[in-house]
């Protein structure tokens, strides 16, 4: 079991409450699937993702986005047992989407670059370190299982 | 992955709104990164403080973002151009190359917080490639 001092929870739960599903969510997979085009692989349905631009423009994935992001919201309610909250998700993940764990990975990068981005300074070393903590213990529970 | 003369524009534009800062964006990345990834901290246990104000971490991170500022410049034969500083990490150092990649985020992290408007996911792109080319370079006399 994963073990949170009060400040790491302090750090994760302020994040969230200051958050805008909306607006991070899609700058995050955006970001993901023009940083790393080969992400683009699980998006085929999604519509137009030619370019940067139409990425960014693209509706499904903006909504997409929010809804990975509100998919995060699971593992801050149960910060305690966030291996389990997410094994119906990891075996979906798995056995039905088919996406390679590393890419959890990639998208968790993509999300912390534009949460420092959104934060700026208030991005201390601390908060970095609660939030990839919390993005660590997630990936790792996305993954959990594949088999 | 290799870079386009677009991308080269791109960290060139970057490289030179940071060369001023080199030393304040070095200790930063390096601290995040010393802090986010401890095992990272074992190739520095004969420093005295890991600490991210400390005089070790600050003149370190100088010496890394010199590093590469030089690599800005070879950017068209990085491997040739660093060939020293690979020798240098493959034979001296030993650095695991996996964390070339670590650092990276967390100048990544550094650039966000510094051009947050600018640092667009294209320039991220561009940044990201350089980086990873840059590592490829550093890690090229390994084996």
């Amino acid at each position: 079991m994963v073990e949170w001092t009060d400040s790491e929870r302090a750090i994760i739960n302020s994040i969230f409450s200051n958050l805008d599903y909306e607006e991070i969510g899609r700058k995050s997979l955006c970001r993901c699937l023009i940083v790393y085009p080969w992400t683009q692989r699980y998006f085929g349905g999604f519509g137009n993702l030619y370019n940067a631009e139409t990425i960014l423009c693209n509706p499904l994935i903006a909504a997409h986005g929010t809804k990975i992001l509100h998919g995060l919201d699971r593992a801050l309610k149960n910060m305690d047992d966030i291996k389990n909250t997410y094994a119906e998700l990891s075996l979906l993940h798995s056995d039905k989407l088919h996406v390679d764990p590393d890419n959890f990975r990639l998208l968790a990068d993509c999300l912390t670059v534009v949460i420092a981005a959104k934060m700026g300074p208030a991005f201390t070393v601390d908060t970095q370190v609660a939030w990839q903590k919390f993005l660590s213990v997630v990936v790792s529970a996305l993954g959990r299982q594949y088999h | 992955m290799s870079l386009t003369p677009k991308d080269k524009a791109t960290v060139k534009l970057f490289w030179g709104r940071m060369s001023g800062k080199a030393e304040l964006i070095g200790a930063d990345a390096l601290s995040r990164m010393l802090a986010v990834y401890p095992q990272t901290k074992t190739y520095f246990s004969h420093w005295k403080s890991l600490s991210p104000g400390s005089p070790d971490v600050k003149k370190h991170g100088k010496t890394i973002m010199m590093g590469i500022g030089d690599a800005v410049t070879k950017m068209d034969d990085l491997e040739r151009g660093l060939l020293t500083l690979s020798e240098l990490h493959a034979f001296k150092l030993r650095v695991d190359p996996t964390n070339f990649k670590l650092l990276s985020l967390n100048i990544l992290v550094v650039m966000a917080i510094m051009f947050p408007d600018d640092f667009t996911p294209m320039a991220h792109l561009a940044v990201d490639k350089f980086l990873c080319a840059l590592a490829l370079a550093l890690s090229e006399k390994y084996r």
